[in-house]
């Protein structure tokens, strides 16, 4: 096992891979902007070190400066938590080459799967589900137009190199399409330094239903089930949920199982997550792979048990599966979270300040994972996640209402949060039917 | 000339500046982008007119509420 790791990150992930650490004594450092400095979750930490100004460009993106920092602090083995460097596939390897352990997948993995034509290419190849798609779009606007053409109206245009739902943009007809193409490829290229587009078939009301993975060195590959994680804004999560509601058990197992075993046959190796995407005719198709941990991972923890943060990291350090998971991983009740964040909740645009008023839930058994506390600032130059509020109970139904007490009982003052917004989702008749589609909040909220 | 004020809706920072004073400016027209927490959040006029000053620079701090151009209409 490792002796020392390193935090490459910050906020609520920072602060649960700091606890998963103290759970395993190993010896913790931590790393902070300007802006961070203070946070609550530093004390976790066993060291820590400032990494420059709050432009995350300056800090938690500094290649340079975080190669010094573990260097200088004699870390064995980095976590680079969701984010920022974590699927950069370059920084991995140059991890690994200063003689520090990546905590995930070989770099290798993190660059075919980074590349989103390239994985669909992948898993065309090894049999996975895939939805018709293009590849990497031309300059030339009759092959585009071609293209979409023979994909079908309507299309969603989409960053290859992307992630995080940045720069993804419908086209209803083939009139929208040079628009959107121009768009996104100039969103891509702010975004992810690279213009490559390409287009999918848009399904209407998908759900979206991801599967977990964990691998180790050995070749070997099991799944914890699956996530519902349907319910979205600007094509980012907002309620994720386990198991999936209204979906045949076996039927769902059954897949589940064919992705590890596609996952074994490739040889991937660490902590990941198959997207899919089910139309509305029960038909699955491969969105993505990331390559790293979700930020939605406390909902499989509570319905199986297993510690995902320590697994990831006792498969890094060379244990095998059989060591790390139980024989039999079991799903055990129902298990929400919600995402709670500095933002307008009708409009959704961010909403940073001073956190005057910040009191979570004190039921015990309500998790919180969040990287604030009453007194500090919300700033503009980080993701607005304030905390994932988790529950976990016998049923579906009773999950759904300790998650609205939950948040009923949150309060937040000084910063525009979701929490209304949240809770008319939840306690939505759609919502509490299971009849959950990506377009629900949009739907439910108008 | 009744002028009109156009404001940031966040806290962010200015990113891209996409009308200089003197355009021409129809009803919609996107005059600056805005960044705030990972998302790009434009500055749309409501009326057409003129731009007549740009109250900010690119990479400059805004704050919610702030007067980020005037218009002319």
């Amino acid at each position: 096992m490792f002796d020392r790791i390193i935090v490459a990150n910050r906020g609520a992930v920072a602060a649960r891979v700091l606890r998963a650490l103290n759970a395993m004594r190993i010896h913790s450092i931590a790393v902070y902007s300007e802006a961070d400095a203070g946070a609550p979750y530093l004390e976790l930490a066993s060291e820590t070190h400032a990494i420059g100004p709050a432009p995350a460009r300056e800090s938690y993106l500094n290649q340079e400066t975080l190669l010094e920092i573990f260097r200088r602090s004699r870390a064995d083995a980095m976590h680079p938590g969701y984010g920022f460097l974590s699927e950069n596939s370059e920084f991995a390897a140059r991890v690994e080459s200063a003689g520090t352990c990546f905590i995930g997948p070989a770099p290798r993995w993190i660059e075919a799967m980074g590349h989103k034509t390239r994985a669909r290419d992948l898993a065309v190849e090894y049999g996975m589900p895939v939805g018709s798609g293009s590849d990497v779009l031309p300059a030339d606007r009759d092959i585009v137009a071609a293209a979409a053409r023979r994909i079908g109206f309507p299309v969603l245009v989409k960053p290859a190199a992307g992630g995080g739902g940045i720069g993804m943009l419908p086209a209803y007809d083939e009139s929208q399409l040079a628009e959107a193409v121009e768009r996104a490829r100039s969103m891509a290229q702010r975004g992810f330094s690279n213009a490559e587009v390409y287009l999918e078939k848009l399904l209407e009301r998908p759900r979206h239903i991801e599967f977990q993975v964990l691998g180790d060195r050995f070749g070997s590959v099991r799944h914890l089930f699956e996530r519902d994680c349907s319910v979205q804004r600007r094509h980012q999560k907002v309620i994720e949920e386990a198991p999936a509601p209204l979906i045949e058990r076996q039927r769902i197992e059954a897949l589940a199982d064919s992705i590890a075993a596609i996952l074994q046959k490739m040889g991937y190796d660490n902590i990941g997550t198959v997207e899919m995407l089910m139309g509305a005719d029960g038909s699955f198709s491969f969105l993505e792979m990331n390559t790293r941990l979700q930020v939605e991972h406390g909902v499989t923890e509570e319905v199986t048990g297993v510690d995902l943060v320590q697994a990831q990291i006792r498969s890094a350090a060379g244990e095998r599966l059989e060591t790390i998971l139980p024989e039999r991983v079991e799903l055990k009740g129902h298990a929400i979270q919600a995402r709670v964040y500095a933002e307008d909740p009708k409009r959704f645009f961010p909403s940073p300040g001073k956190l005057k008023v910040y009191r979570p839930p004190v039921d015990s058994s309500v998790r919180i994972e969040t990287g604030y506390v009453e007194g500090r600032d919300v700033t503009p130059h980080y993701d607005p996640l304030l905390a994932k509020v988790i529950v976990h109970a016998s049923t579906r139904e009773a999950a759904i209402g300790r998650l609205c007490d939950a948040l009923d009982e949150f309060a937040i003052e000084g910063v525009k949060h979701n929490i209304p917004a949240l809770l008319t989702i939840l306690r939505s008749v759609p919502f509490r039917s299971g009849q959950v589609h990506t377009g629900i909040l949009a739907d439910v909220m108008s | 000339m009744a002028t009109v004020e156009l404001k940031s809706e966040v806290t962010g920072s200015v990113w891209q500046i996409k009308k200089q004073p003197g355009e021409a400016i129809a009803e919609g027209d996107i005059v600056m982008i805005l960044e705030s927490m990972k998302m790009e959040i434009p500055v749309v006029a409501e009326d057409a007119g003129t731009l007549k000053e740009l109250v900010v620079k690119e990479a400059e701090a805004v704050a919610e509420g702030q007067t980020v151009a005037i218009l002319e209409i």
